[in-house]
């Protein structure tokens, strides 16, 4: 399969992450379209790193598994990111009884 | 060894400032006397090394170093030197000696300031003259004004006083900045400053660079030894204490700007301009500040015209390339007009600090010490054989008279001048009635004797210190000064005219200064004061020089100060300043509404940021 079909994909989930982000009022929902453009990258990374090993793996057998391995990094960062976010969340549910970030404007002052 | 000769007044400085409040005042005078005294028995030592002709060069350490140039701190002790160093420590002993008693009634620790500027004073002095290179001389001109700037405005309660010491200062400064671009001028053509090497290498100066080095030189001895234009600070430094005027303003620090000069005699002989300039400008000073002290009425006022137009004989006799009459003068000068400044300061003492001519008359009867001495003075300086003063006059007449006929016709008048106004000034004080007040009459008392001792020895160096320069035509293998200067100043030629012109010149110069005397005394034994009118009143106000300086340069800087702050200062430079703080103000404002608190507005901005990154990386790279 092209590349290209990969990197369109990736673009449209990442475009889509960030509408939601801008256009959405629940901390939840823009909490997954965050997630949403970090798995976006994600996405990109596994597909080039996938083409550069099949165009290298004559010379060198391991060639573009370092973008595999950081695919994992990755995750567990947004693992142990999505756990303090949702904890954020909870939280300024218990204060406020809502998840509209709107409410959230005290850092004006 | 000859360190010492600096140091030990730089010792007696430090002593007496900083210990103004602990030492008595016995203490004070012992200390500020003694060291002036050792070091003038130092010069005398060093006098007998370097009598028959050689040259003493003592070399103490790299003082700047920078690429090639490299300026060594020496001394250079010759016969020249010597000359002045012996009037500097000799001359200034007596007037320590003389402050003693003048400065008694001061309070303590203005005695002792008084005393530790004095050897301050004396040891700038003395590097000035020491100095192996143009920049210790430098040092030493510059501390000698900033001692002179401190001792003009010793009575620093008086406004008036402290406005003649800036004006000193301020004039000088005009006159040491030619000195400085001078020294600049040398060293960027002959990259070097020491005296041998700039003398022994002439031919690396092309006749425009000797003649724009000695031009600017002599802008830096005109302000120290108050020539036209930078004359006028020396009358007003008359504020100070008189001894001070005595040591400064006649004996030493105004006679720098000769040293300077006979010093460099090889770069003035390299240009027939400068020559001149320095003959027409000394001559022109001279018969200036003789006309003035006709008509001032102020005792110190007379005496300071009176330096200012000696000066000026000293620098015609330089410009005509008699260099050494020129010092000769500066010796006689220095013995006669610290006899003159001294002993007014004794009738000043006498009368309680008055100073006005008119209220004086008889003094001749109450302080009859002060009045010889005063009167061997005035002959002294009138130039009557075989008082000191006829000679080095002589010297300086006949060296014009060789020159030019025309300016000995002028420097004659100027003789006949300065005979007039001594003389004048002696017949109003001393003889006639007094004219001050009954109170002054009583407290009229002869000074004490560590004032009247220094007078009295002045006077002996005043009758006889001329006989080390008597003229070829009176004896045989005489002008021993001449041949004692010799290796410093060359000596270029023989007179030029017969002995029996000489003499006749020399019986024409003593019949008119008689006769002028004459004529002082006809006019002036019984004193009758009128209001100047006319060319009088004219005279009496100084030829309205200070006012015209005040209009023409002070008045315009003031002017132009105005302009700068009304027009530039103002408008231009606080509305930059004053607009920068202004636009970073009302820009923070404008941004702070940016900060609104909402998160997606934040990230909407940096979204959009993002983008225009990416247009500027893909699109306009």
């Amino acid at each position: 399969m092209p590349i290209n079909y990969y990197i369109f994909l990736s673009i449209a989930l990442f475009c889509i992450g960030i509408v939601g982000v801008l256009t959405r009022r629940n901390a939840i929902i823009i909490f997954m379209c965050i997630e949403l453009m970090l798995n976006a990258v994600n996405l990109m990374l596994v597909a080039f790193s996938k083409m550069h090993h099949l165009k290298n793996v004559a010379v060198n057998a391991t060639a573009g598994s370092e973008g595999q391995v950081l695919v994992f990094f990755i995750m567990v960062v947004a693992a142990a990111e999505v756990s303090v976010g949702l904890a954020i969340i909870v939280m300024m549910y218990r204060n406020i009884h809502s998840v509209d970030v709107n409410f959230l404007n005290r850092l004006r002052h | 060894m000859v360190y010492l000769i600096p140091l030990v007044p730089l010792l007696g400085f430090l002593i007496n400032g900083l210990g103004r409040r602990l030492l008595s005042k016995t203490a004070v005078s012992v200390v500020g006397c003694g060291v002036i005294f050792i070091a003038f028995a130092i010069s005398c030592w060093v006098f007998t090394e370097v009598r028959s002709g050689n040259t003493i060069i003592a070399d103490y350490f790299t003082f700047i170093h920078v690429d090639k140039l490299r300026i060594r701190f020496t001394f250079q002790i010759d016969a020249l030197s010597t000359l002045f160093l012996l009037i500097i420590t000799g001359v200034g002993f007596l007037i320590h000696v003389y402050s003693t008693g003048y400065m008694h009634q001061e309070k303590k620790e203005h005695y002792a300031r008084y005393f530790s500027y004095m050897n301050l004073f004396v040891f700038s002095m003395l590097l000035l003259v020491m100095g192996g290179n143009f920049l210790v001389m430098f040092i030493g001109w510059e501390g000698v004004g900033l001692c002179s700037y401190l001792l003009i405005g010793y009575w620093f309660k008086n406004q008036e006083y402290n406005k003649a010491a800036n004006k000193a200062f301020v004039m000088n400064r005009i006159g040491d900045l030619g000195f400085l671009i001078a020294l600049f001028w040398l060293i960027g053509k002959t990259g070097t400053l020491d005296f041998a090497e700039v003398f022994s290498n002439t031919a690396r100066l092309s006749s425009a660079d000797a003649t724009i080095i000695t031009l600017l030189l002599f802008i830096g001895a005109a302000g120290k030894s108050a020539q036209i234009p930078l004359y006028t600070w020396l009358p007003d430094a008359m504020a100070g204490p008189t001894p001070v005027s005595a040591l400064i303003h006649a004996a030493t620090m105004v006679t720098a700007g000769i040293y300077m000069i006979a010093r460099s005699n090889i770069l003035y002989s390299m240009s027939e301009l400068s020559m001149n300039v320095v003959a027409i400008i000394g001559l022109a000073t001279a018969i200036l500040a003789a006309t003035i002290a006709l008509k001032q009425n102020d005792i110190k006022k007379v005496l300071a015209y009176s330096t200012v137009s000696q000066l000026g004989f000293m620098f015609l006799a330089l410009g005509v390339g008699a260099f050494s009459a020129g010092v000769f003068h500066v010796m006689t000068h220095a013995f006669f007009k610290a006899l003159l400044f001294l002993a007014a300061g004794s009738v000043i003492h006498a009368l309680g600090g008055e100073q006005d001519i008119r209220n004086m008359g008889g003094l001749g009867k109450k302080v009859k010490i002060t009045a010889i001495t005063f009167l061997i003075g005035c002959i002294a300086i009138a130039g009557i054989p075989p008082f000191s003063g006829f000679f080095s006059k002589d010297a300086i007449l006949l060296s014009t008279y060789e020159h030019n006929k025309i300016l000995y016709a002028v420097a004659l008048l100027g003789a006949l001048l300065t005979a007039f106004y001594m003389f004048r000034l002696y017949f109003l004080a001393f003889t006639g009635n007094f004219r001050g007040t009954e109170e002054q009459k009583q407290h009229i008392h002869e000074s004490p004797g560590t004032m009247t001792i220094p007078l009295i020895i002045l006077a002996i160096l005043s009758i006889i210190g001329g006989f080390v320069g008597v003229p070829e035509v009176f004896m045989h293998g005489a002008e021993r000064l001449m041949q004692f200067l010799s290796p410093v100043i060359p000596v270029t030629k023989g007179h030029s005219v017969s002995h029996a012109t000489e003499l006749m010149l020399m019986a024409l110069s003593t019949t008119l200064i008689l006769l002028t005397i004459l004529f002082a005394w006809l006019q002036f034994r019984r004193a009758k004061i009128v209001e100047a009118r006319g060319l009088g009143k004219v005279l009496e106000n100084k030829w309205y020089v200070d006012e015209l300086y005040e209009k023409v340069i002070v008045q315009s800087l003031h002017h132009f100060g105005a302009f700068l702050k009304n027009s530039i200062e103002r408008p231009v430079i606080d509305g930059l300043v004053n607009g920068v703080g202004r636009a970073v103000n009302y820009g923070g404002r404008q941004m702070r509404l940016l900060q609104s608190g909402q998160v997606a507005n934040y990230i909407l901005l940096m979204v959009i940021s993002m983008l225009l990154i990416f247009v500027l990386q893909f699109f306009i790279r």
